[in-house]
């Protein structure tokens, strides 16, 4: 059981990439227009994080996974109704505003909270884990702010790796510049993950792991705690669709040799 | 440190970092410099260089011009990245300062800890800032969902850390000179993590080049079945290696491509990785030209070409996104003829 772990992952919900965004400016500050219908699913480097701790509960017998996110009640059940099926989990909910314009400090505050009290959960054995970036904020804070709020100061940004030690050490490899890994190995936990992509693919829907998640699912939502998120001083002076429209040159009719010495021209033009 | 607002003087402190050698500060840095610089003039502030690194006191020298206070945190706890001492060192510059106001280049160093250090000094960041505007306040834009949506914020909570992309100001380039460095002592924490270096592909395989002038990004066109009814992958992995060979570009892949995984979970393109991906959950790079082959061009794509200049696409889709406003020029044409001309024109000229 040495290496029986206890892993906490935080992921938001995120509106769907294909869907189009229109910012909006209401009585609580900036959001999307129609967020709350637009399709919405787990936030993708934070998914990357809950596959590989799914992966490691699975390789290690006696851990535990939670998965904490924080968001309108009704779009979390709906998101959960398929990432419900990828793998167990014990999901803790915190009903609170959804996007990306509410302030970091804040949501990190609420998820510390919510973390925190947890019961049965061994914090020195704790792995927190999320995505390194959110798609929506895309701050890359929330992460380190709640590990700071926990006291764990062993954290890593950007890892596509976790290798268990037999002694309970274990290595990580976290993006660096370059197209580079920094390899970093830790003796013991807790620490902080903030994931890239790792290195599995996304798991199959599996209809009886879904089944079983949502008996736990369905009293979390109902019970999950409401959240304020305070500004903090933040402001927007402006939030606005880029205006960048390209008069695009289609080229149907140039032969291969065309194209080819065209392009050669302009990638050599200095 | 004062929390009460933006009315009184403020206090800018440019957080910097010394590169691989130790001594010298890295071009983000740099940049973060003249950012501070200009901040400075424009509110009328007071301005201090923090230095942290191996030999912090050694990378003084080239920002001696600029006239500000220099701060120093040395020592062999920073000769590499970690999050434990590089955060207690960021924290004791900060302390040391009462900065209001604190910038750094947003390089993987200090993303990995620079919200923990707002926290420590009671303050509040926001990150990825791309300019620096206003007069007698400080508005930062930055963008959300993914380079989707361009916002213009501003705090009157301090101190206000602010993380710049890289690329986004001049590296300070002022002339090198004696410089008097203040060093800070801080008291190292206890760490249970010791770095052991960097994973670097093997040469050939180091596609990933964040200097390059071009961006040559390929999709998962690139596997599909070509008109013959076969799937041409030695040849595709040829034609792409021998073209970055040529060009010096930096490869960027679509998602879809680099998640192809060939028998024993190797990549297709074994060059490949989920690092070179670039969209919407892949990076956003910042090069002057982009050439995109066999890839179609929607909004989860193109996000990543946020920070490109000059775009243009190679497609079989006559319909395809990059066809409606999101390129400069789209050649409707098979990237494999097109791509094995293009290397041939350019090994001529070499």
């Amino acid at each position: 059981m040495a290496n029986a772990l206890q892993i906490v992952v935080c992921a938001g919900i995120v509106p769907d990439p294909l869907q189009t965004l229109e910012p909006v400016t209401g009585p609580n500050g900036p959001g999307l227009k129609n967020e709350m219908v637009l399709p919405a699913v787990l936030d993708p480097w934070a998914a990357c994080a809950l596959y590989e701790a799914a992966q490691l509960v699975a390789k290690n017998p006696g851990s535990k996974l939670w998965l904490v996110s924080l968001g309108p009640k009704a779009k979390l059940q709906q998101v959960m109704m398929t990432v419900g099926q990828k793998s167990a989990f014990e999901l803790v909910p915190i009903d609170g505003p959804i996007g990306g314009f509410p302030d970091a400090a804040s949501t990190a505050a609420a998820l510390a909270e919510a973390i925190a009290a947890l019961p049965g959960l061994d914090r020195e054995r704790l792995l927190l884990f999320g995505g390194w970036e959110s798609a929506t904020r895309g701050a890359g804070v929330t992460l380190q702010l709640v590990g700071e709020r926990l006291g764990i100061t062993e954290q890593f940004q950007g890892v596509d790796q976790i290798t268990l030690g037999e002694d309970g050490s274990f290595e990580v490899l976290e993006r660096v510049e370059g197209g580079k890994h920094q390899v970093s190995v830790c003796t013991a936990t807790p620490a902080v993950l903030g994931w890239a992509t790792g290195n599995l693919a996304e798991p199959r829907n599996n209809p009886q792991t879904g089944m079983a998640n949502m008996r736990g699912i369905m009293p979390a939502l109902a019970k999950a705690k409401h959240v304020d998120l305070a500004a903090n001083g933040l402001s927007y002076v402006s939030v606005n669709l880029p205006k960048q429209q390209r008069e695009t040159r289609v080229e149907k009719n140039m032969t291969a040799d065309e194209i080819a010495s065209e392009l050669v021209a302009w990638i050599t033009a200095e | 440190m004062d929390h009460s607002g933006v009315s009184k003087m403020e206090t800018i402190l440019v957080l910097t970092h010394v590169d691989e050698t130790g001594s010298a500060l890295t071009k983000a840095s740099l940049e973060a410099v003249t950012a501070g610089i200009e901040l400075t003039r424009q509110l009328s502030a007071s301005l201090t260089i923090g230095i942290l690194g191996l030999n912090a006191e050694a990378a003084a020298s080239v920002v001696a011009a600029t006239g500000a206070r220099l701060l120093a945190v040395s020592g062999d706890a920073f000769a590499q990245p970690r999050y434990a001492t590089d955060a207690a060192g960021c924290e004791a510059l900060c302390r040391a300062t009462q900065a209001s106001i604190v910038l750094a280049p947003g390089s993987s160093r200090f993303t990995r800890v620079a919200a923990g250090v707002a926290h420590r000094v009671g303050g509040f960041i926001d990150t990825h800032i791309t300019a620096l505007s206003g007069n007698d306040s400080v508005d930062a834009t930055r963008w959300f969902y993914r380079q989707r949506i361009e916002a213009v914020v501003s705090r009157n909570a301090r101190p206000w850390f602010l993380l710049l992309d890289a690329g986004t100001h001049t590296a300070y380039a002022g002339e090198s000179g004696a410089a008097t460095v203040e060093a800070v002592a801080v008291t190292l924490p206890a760490t249970r993590t010791a770095v052991e270096g960097l994973r670097i592909p093997l040469l050939d395989a180091q596609t990933i080049r964040p200097d390059a002038k071009l961006l040559f990004v390929t999709g998962a066109g690139w596997t599909k079945k070509q008109p013959d009814g076969q799937i041409h992958v030695a040849e595709a992995s040829s034609l792409i290696l021998d073209f970055l060979r040529l060009t010096g570009a930096s490869l960027g892949s679509s998602k879809s491509l680099a998640d192809q995984k060939a028998e024993g979970e190797q990549s297709v393109l074994p060059f490949l990785t989920h690092m070179n991906q670039i969209g919407q959950t892949g990076s956003t790079p910042r090069h002057a030209k982009g050439l995109s082959t066999c890839c179609h061009g929607e909004e989860p794509h193109v996000v990543g070409w946020r920070f490109i200049g000059e775009r243009r696409a190679i497609s079989l889709d006559p319909n395809c996104g990059w066809t409606r406003g999101k390129a400069d020029v789209v050649y409707i044409a098979d990237a494999f003829q097109v791509i094995a001309k293009v290397n041939a024109l350019l090994e001529a000229r070499s």
